[in-house]
């Protein structure tokens, strides 16, 4: 009777601890009112995105697909003699990252989880971060899941990520003394010279990005957004980057993927 | 550099026009930027492109630092026979790149 109550209480305090249930008031847009970054373009640049040839990101998804079917380190292996088809293989993983990683201990988001598999499975260094490889295996692993909704996870050892990546989201950064919200929930739809600002969603990354005259990936992306605030970059892979890439992630559930997206 | 995705009708009829696309992947560095420290990025953009179409020329441009980077090409061409359109481009750094289409002419 002791042993079952202690487990009663065991469980209890495991699930208060790893489950978060948020209320339909504490997300800042509703899940009826998500809009897409693509929505807030011109048509041009929304037809440049449908058009599977035009669309620039595809070279960099053309030369991950080249990669995918390479040989790499020291176990001389491919991506594909494990994986096999990525259209398959690789369906819907996009929608589920950043994910807690059992493996690794850590949270990682797509291209941190490719980098895991090239150095505990191929035995080859990791790809640096924003290299053009890197890039074009994550945007060829993105694009097999274009259309299919985001939905990650936020329960168990990713519940402390997602809170931490909540409270960045709501915290006031840099010399313009902004937080996330302030533009991305508070003023959607306003001027901000000549863009319109947008809900602030991951759906789009790795995607080409005009300004860049160049394909990113979504922490180069909110590295902008932090060098907007004029506050201090955080570096690449940095735990503030993937907790607030989380929140995002959870914050943007059911839009579709669109990797690779073309943002201005 | 030699990077490039290429769109041709898989078959065309004889004398029908037939669009054909080229997008590069090249960085079109305009020669107007500075780095860091303040020296000048030197302009490396392509500055030719011609496609021929069995030997004959059927397409030329020549891109200048106005172009964005990897610039996508698309322009017509009239289906005589069939063979293969043989694209080339060179860039300020004297780099040159090609690919090869082939085109099926039915009729």
């Amino acid at each position: 009777m002791r042993v079952s109550a202690f487990v009663a209480c065991a469980v209890a305090c495991v699930l208060a601890s790893t489950v978060i249930v948020v209320t339909a008031q504490e997300r800042g847009i509703g899940l009826d009112k998500l809009r897409s970054g693509s929505t807030y373009m011109g048509a041009d640049l929304r037809a440049m995105q449908a058009d599977e040839f035009a669309n620039t990101g595809m070279l960099w998804v053309e030369r991950g697909a080249k990669l995918w079917n390479a040989r790499a380190g020291s176990a001389a292996k491919s991506c594909s003699e494990c994986h096999g088809d990525a259209r398959t293989s690789m369906k819907g993983v996009a929608t589920r990252y950043p994910a807690w990683d059992k493996g690794a201990g850590r949270l990682l988001d797509l291209e941190g989880r490719i980098n895991q598999c090239r150095t505990s499975r191929q035995g080859a260094a990791p790809l640096a971060f924003e290299s053009e490889e890197l890039l074009g295996l994550t945007a060829f692993v993105a694009t097999q899941s274009r259309g299919m909704p985001i939905k990650v996870s936020i329960d168990g050892p990713a519940a402390a990520h997602f809170e931490r990546g909540r409270a960045l989201h709501q915290r006031r950064v840099g010399q313009m003394n902004l937080a996330c919200t302030q533009c991305h929930n508070d003023n959607v739809g306003a001027r901000l010279l000549a863009e319109n600002i947008s809900q602030g969603h991951p759906n789009a990354w790795p995607g080409y990005r005009l300004e860049w005259q160049s394909a990113g990936s979504l922490q180069r992306r909110l590295r902008a957004c932090y060098s907007g605030v004029r506050a201090e970059l955080p570096p690449y892979n940095s735990a503030d980057l993937l907790d607030l890439s989380l929140y995002l992630a959870w914050r943007a559930e059911g839009l579709p993927i669109e990797s690779p997206g073309i943002r201005r | 550099m030699a990077d490039a995705r290429i769109q041709v009708p898989a078959q065309v009829r004889r004398g029908d026009t037939f669009e054909v696309k080229i997008l590069i992947r090249h960085g079109m560095e305009t020669g107007y930027r500075l780095t860091d420290d303040g020296k000048q990025i030197p302009r490396n953009v392509i500055r030719l492109v011609t496609c021929r179409y069995n030997g004959t020329e059927v397409f030329r441009i020549e891109p200048s630092s106005g172009i964005a980077a990897n610039p996508l090409f698309t322009f017509f061409v009239t289906a005589r026979d069939s063979g293969e359109l043989v694209f080339e481009w060179v860039d300020d750094a004297g780099e040159r790149a090609s690919e090869r289409a082939a085109v099926t002419v039915a009729g």
